[in-house]
């Protein structure tokens, strides 16, 4: 076991740490190889037989990952120097690799060659790290090709000139990606080599061509050192972006140093950045704020400011976020809310993103690649550029594509083909893209969770019986109040529902006051005024007066409210208040302050989620709870870890939300597949008041969308929207829309008929569309 | 994320797997003025010790009439850690792991045999990167054993963890900042005594047995190198007097 020290400096918060590390080498590693005669085998997985054994640079990981997953590559060589980068800058390329690596099935082995005394590289002076890590790369490959002489040969995978030449150099079999898929003779391969718009081949391309030549469209990203000082001294501004997803050329940045949303107008503003990327963004001179329409107005007409026809949200979460500050309809809002632009990238959250290819003609010849735009079915994602060689297969089908790059010369970012889904309108297509997008892992359960459960069939056993914490009452009748297709017994119903409450209720006391530290509850936020604020103008225009001081007094105020001879009018006001209210959340009890657990809902000081154990994890969680509470099981060790239960708490809310959110967009898929043949007329409510029409709340069938009076306005052609809609005079405080001569009003939750239909704008993007019947 | 301290194939971040100590030295007789003195090192943590004593009690109202008065003084030097800070003397930490060495030596030495004197150990941390209190213990034991101090036993103490569901040996800096539990065992390995138990942070009992198993296995290999270090420096004194001729 010999022994060295790495040396390294390291800055953090600004100062400038030395920190000193060992770094042991040994002789002990194994290199991963069945057939090597020294190594030890226990986790050996690279096969004689392999036509190649593979080692691959840091940037081929992290760009051709779903080039690595497909079958047909195998036999790879991961060394842990590549796996450190792959870490330090893209965490879920990293997760994706390392399942990979400990998939019994594939054969990729991970090859510790930062700790392997002949393969370790100190770094040199003068070098930086990432020549010095290309060094280890090309060390340690060509330390397996002396260690491994007879078996398959060696190769280097790697798209770096330099590099390429320096192995070369050294005598190390090396190929590029696209090389090397070339070789193997599979064309469906092809589509998965991701397009990277290599920065050494880019700067060729300048010299070739005088640099006004080349057409820039956005503007080029700060340098890395420059961002960071800038966030220091405060000229911009760190945080993550979200897109709009009603209107994909708006996006909004929260950043903490600064205490408003910065709002983002336009492509060319957000500058390349795609939703959840953390981005740094310089705040633009105040007299800009409000060119917010006019920068609309350059863009594509493809990017149109849309809102579609969907389930009625059913809380604030669920709703559009600033439908109201949406561009032309409140032009004064506007100024008065911070712009900025984004002027570099700090972390990328690229994914792999459902969609469908633009339709184009067949290009002449067969089998060459062709350039296809992709279309994302999430809105918020601008179209990928990928190059595919089996378009005909691809045109009619759902796939799945990858981003690889986004130079900025050029209007959309390239990407690769990933996998195809299916069928394009096909249910079970459309219901995969949704688990896909709201990422459900719908797979069967593994082995090792089936081999936790007892074997079949099941029945009482004597260990059971003599269990001193469990309670035999099988003789005790027990019997279900809700069996299938039994209405008449609704109160007893009820009353299961206020003994689960009670349940849930004492159960939270118990375990919080045992664990007053790691108790998980769930908690409902108080709304704000602010969120309310809505529901109290909506109630006011119909004179309704409701009282917002306590959820006691609102749900009084909310009983109280009667319409005239109006049976729905009650139900609609009780939608239109849930609706403003935030979902209630799971969280640890040593997170926040006992105030804070309020369950506002259901008027609850403490609640928690116990009585479903077998439909929620959280239920179970409570449960390991509660048993230790009772002294019958131990504490997991989880509830010692404070880092790992929020995380499970913040685990469990992401899940419930995407869970809520495909039930939402599958309820939405059908719904839109239920109108498709047929159009139908029914009646609508209306709940809120706009420039240009109303948005409508159709109660038969749960959905809401904007019923358009004016014709829609088109970009380009503002000035005939601008003259319409001087037809009708909105009336925002009485939340009333007329007509000039006040022959027709619409007042908010007037009953309107609608027609409803299902519309293909563009191909591939049938959507449902709500037209007034007059 | 959580830091991953060992990776699946079971390294750690310095390359140990985790039963694995770090690598180890010591150096007897370092200190001339002193009676018995030693350095001892575990991986990039160094500490000195140097003994003084037997001799007669300073403060005589301290004196114990039935065995000797055993004194301790741990310290860390200005330049031990990256950033070069003025310690306070006497703060909580330095007088705690005072009381620790203290109380683990006295264990040790057979005071009865040395009555009204008194012995003072002074342990200094050199460079810190974790188990400063483990290397101060060896050391001391050693500069004791270099002192011609009676003890039943050498002292041998080792440290150990639990990060990422695995029990750790001998950790190091940046793995006892990891925030799980840290044990120090000291151990009289031939009378197979503990004289030092501490843990900071909990872990569940089962847990904890595998990590103080381990604790003692690095306290007993710890021990066997310690013992060579005596041998060897004892068959140089040897050589040195003429006792043994090569």
């Amino acid at each position: 076991m010999l022994q060295s020290k790495a040396f390294m400096k390291k800055t953090r918060r600004g100062q400038v740490v030395k920190v000193v590390r060992e770094h042991y080498l040994r002789d002990d590693i194994s290199c991963g190889a069945i057939f090597c005669q020294s190594c030890e085998k226990e986790s050996a997985c690279l096969s004689s037989s392999a036509p190649n054994i593979l080692i691959v640079d840091t940037n081929v990981t992290l760009h051709h990952i779903d080039l690595l997953e497909n079958n047909a590559i195998d036999d790879v060589v991961i060394l842990s120097v590549v796996l450190e980068e792959v870490k330090n800058r893209n965490l879920s390329v990293y997760n994706r690799i390392r399942a990979l690596c400990s998939n019994p099935m594939r054969r990729f082995f991970v090859f510790a060659n930062e700790h392997h005394k002949d393969t370790f590289v100190k770094t040199m002076p003068g070098e930086s790290p990432n020549d010095r890590n290309d060094r280890a790369i090309r060390s340690a490959s060509l330390w397996y090709q002396k260690h491994l002489g007879q078996g398959p040969p060696i190769l280097l995978l790697t798209n770096d000139i330099e590099n390429k030449r320096k192995a070369l150099q050294e005598g190390i079999c090396t190929e590029t990606v696209q090389s090397y898929v070339e070789s193997l003779g599979r064309p469906e391969l092809f589509d998965l080599v991701a397009q990277v718009c290599d920065s050494s081949l880019a700067e060729m391309d300048i010299e070739d061509s005088r640099p006004s030549k080349k057409k820039l469209i956005y503007p080029e990203h700060r340098p890395m050192s420059e961002i960071t000082s800038g966030l220091q001294q405060r000229i911009f501004h760190q945080g993550k972006l979200r897109v709009n997803r009603y209107n994909p050329i708006e996006a909004y940045v929260n950043s903490e140093s600064i205490d408003e949303e910065i709002i983002i107008y336009g492509r060319i503003n957000m500058n390349r950045a795609f939703e959840g990327d953390v981005v740094a963004v310089e705040l633009l001179p105040e007299d800009q704020w409000k060119e917010g329409n006019t920068l609309k107005l350059i863009e594509d007409e493809e990017d149109e400011v849309e809102e579609k026809v969907g389930l009625a949200p059913d809380s604030v979460d669920a709703a559009p976020t600033s439908l109201q500050a949406k561009p032309g309809d409140f032009g004064s809002k506007i100024g008065s809310r911070t712009c900025g632009r984004v002027v570099g990238i700090i972390k990328r959250n690229w994914h792999s993103y459902c969609g469908s290819l633009e339709p184009m003609p067949m290009p002449a010849g067969v089998g060459g690649a062709v350039n296809a735009l992709f279309v994302a079915s999430d809105r918020r994602i601008p179209k990928i550029r990928i190059q595919t060689r089996q378009l005909g297969n691809l045109l009619d089908k759902r796939i799945l594509v990858a981003v690889d790059s986004w130079d900025i010369s050029l209007r959309y970012p390239l990407g690769h083909y990933v996998k195809t889904i299916g069928d394009i309108g096909d249910r079970a297509t459309e219901s995969e893209v949704l688990m896909i997008e709201n990422d459900i892992n719908n797979r069967p359960f593994s082995e090792q969770v089936l081999a936790c459960l007892p074997p079949l069939p099941w029945s009482v056993s004597q260990d059971d019986l003599k269990c001193n914490y469990r309670e035999d009452i099988r003789h005790i009748r027990v019997f279900s109040v809700d069996p299938p297709g039994m209405y008449q017994i609704r109160e007893a119903n009820q009353m299961i529902e206020e003994f689960m409450l009670a349940a849930n209720i004492s159960v939270a006391e118990k375990i919080l006051k045992h664990y007053p530290l790691c108790a998980l509850l769930r908690r409902h936020p108080i709304p704000t005024p602010k969120m309310l604020e809505p529901l109290i103008r909506t109630a006011a225009a119909v004179g309704v007066k409701l009282d917002i001081t306590s959820s006691k007094s609102l749900a009084d105020s909310l009983d109280n409210a009667l319409g005239n001879n109006d049976p729905y009018f009650n139900k609609l006001i009780r939608i239109l208040a849930t609706r403003c209210m935030t979902q209630a959340v799971y969280f640890s009890s040593g997170e926040l302050t006992p105030p804070e657990y309020y369950h506002y809902g259901l008027a609850a000081a403490l609640y928690t989620h116990f009585t479903s154990p077998i439909r929620r994890y959280a239920d179970v969680i409570v449960h390991r709870l509660l048993a230790a509470a009772l002294g019958l099981f131990k504490l997991p060790a989880v509830f010692h870890d404070k880092v790992q239960l929020n995380s499970l708490a913040d685990n469990l809310n992401f899940r419930h939300r995407n869970a809520q959110m495909a039930s939402r967009a599958s309820v939405e898929l059908h719904t839109l597949i239920y109108f498709r043949n047929r159009p139908t007329d029914a009646e609508a409510r209306i709940v809120k008041i706009r420039s240009n029409g109303f948005i409508v709340f159709v109660p038969k069938f749960g959905i809401e969308g904007p019923v358009y009076l004016t014709p829609k306005a088109k970009d380009n052609n503002g000035e005939e929207s601008c003259k319409n809609s001087a037809d009708w005079i909105v009336d925002e405080e009485q939340q009333r829309i007329s007509t000039r001569d006040g022959k027709r009003v619409y007042m908010v939750l007037d009953v309107v008929h609608v027609h409803i239909e299902v519309i293909e704008p563009q191909p591939n993007r049938s959507k449902l569309v709500l037209t007034l019947l007059k | 994320m959580a830091l991953e301290f060992i990776s699946p194939e079971g390294l750690r971040l310095d390359g140990r797997r985790p039963a694995e100590i770090r690598q180890l030295r010591a150096n007897l007789g370092v200190i001339d003025k002193a009676d018995g003195s030693a350095t001892f090192e575990m991986g990039n943590t160094k500490v000195i010790a140097a003994v003084y004593g037997p001799h007669e009690v300073q403060n005589r109202s301290q004196q114990l009439l039935d065995q000797a008065l055993v004194k301790c003084e741990y310290s860390m030097a200005n330049f031990s850690t990256g950033d070069r800070r003025r310690k306070q003397k006497g703060d909580r930490r330095s007088v705690e792991i005072s009381l620790v060495i203290r109380q683990s030596m006295e264990a040790a030495i057979m005071t009865h045999l040395l009555p009204r004197t008194q012995i003072d150990i002074f342990v200094h941390v050199l460079q810190a990167d974790g188990g400063t209190r483990s290397a101060c213990i060896n050391a001391a034991s050693l500069a004791l054993a270099d002192a011609g101090i009676p003890m039943r036993d050498i002292v041998a103490s080792c440290a150990s963890g639990y990060l990422n569901n695995t029990p750790l040996l001998d950790l190091n800096y940046l793995e006892d900042s990891g925030g799980g539990p840290d044990v120090t065992i000291a151990l009289l390995p031939k009378l197979d005594k503990i004289t030092l138990l501490q843990m900071d942070a909990k872990l569940p009992l089962e847990m904890f047995e595998k990590v103080f198993e381990l604790g003692n296995k690095g306290c007993v290999a710890i021990a066997n190198y310690m013992r060579n270090v005596l041998l060897e420096n004892t068959k140089d004194l040897a050589f040195a007097r003429g006792v043994v001729k090569v």
